[in-house]
């Protein structure tokens, strides 16, 4: 499987660097343009986390991206190297009191656009975010 | 390319034309800005046309939510035309076809303004 590792700045330059390093990945094996949108906001909503929440655009920290590609999935990894935090602890974007709320929307997006979401502490700190797209089966 | 947006009157609903991208940074910031100088002024019957929004993340979609209270809060009304599919999904996604209301042609949306 091939792997591609980038360490990238925390500013919001570096969301659309790791946009487009998914996405090639993907081109290469073959996700079709819905799945390509899909995986591109996943990543970017992640990315935005990562600078935004994790690192909080501190210029001292990165955020570290892993890309695989599988003969039949990618795998995208984004790790911060912030204080961390508990994704059960985001209000439920979804219930009606929190429908309205301006911001939580992300998490959620990222779930439904890819097939496997993980939240795993990071080592040694921060929060590592491991997502997992399937390429469709053809029929 | 961050969003671009231009208002236009259609009898007494004002018609804010999208184009772009409404994503986290200066694009959603626009959006909000726009939406709210217009309930600002007293504009109550807003209609955004988001048909040639290519892209929302959610942030964008943050800041739609956001310029909706704004409008009620100031008893107003906000609605949205020609989204396509992606943004669609989006609102189902988000359950937001709960809040806003949706029309595919402006003639059919400008006429539902109370």
């Amino acid at each position: 499987m091939a792997e591609r590792k980038l360490l990238l700045d925390s500013t919001l330059d570096s969301v659309e660097v790791a946009e487009t390093a998914v996405l090639t990945a993907a081109e290469e094996i073959g996700f079709g343009e819905d799945d390509l949108h899909q995986l591109g906001m996943a990543v970017r909503e992640s990315m935005v986390n990562a600078v935004v929440h994790g690192n909080r655009y501190n210029a001292r920290k990165k955020v570290h991206v892993s890309v695989t590609k599988g003969a039949d999935r990618l795998t995208i990894v984004i790790a911060d190297e912030g204080d961390g935090f508990d994704p059960d602890a985001i209000p439920d974007p979804l219930a009606e009191e929190n429908i309205l709320r301006q911001s939580g929307r992300g998490l959620l997006l990222i779930r439904a656009f890819v097939d496997e979401f993980q939240v795993l502490k990071g080592e040694p700190r921060g929060t590592e975010v491991r997502m997992v797209k399937y390429l469709a089966k053809a029929s | 390319m961050s969003v671009k947006m231009s208002n236009r009157q259609v009898g007494d609903v004002t018609v804010v034309d999208a184009t772009g991208r409404i994503t986290l940074g200066e694009g959603a910031t626009v959006f909000r800005d726009t939406i709210r100088d217009l309930a600002a002024k007293g504009s109550k019957k807003i209609l955004v046309n988001l048909g040639e929004v290519s892209y929302i993340d959610s942030s964008g979609i943050g800041e739609m939510v956001s310029s909706f209270t704004t409008v009620t809060n100031h008893g107003g009304q906000l609605k949205l035309l020609g989204l396509n599919k992606r943004v669609k999904d989006l609102l189902q996604i988000t359950k937001l076809y709960t809040v806003f209301e949706v029309f595919d042609d402006e003639a059919s949306a400008v006429r539902s303004f109370a």
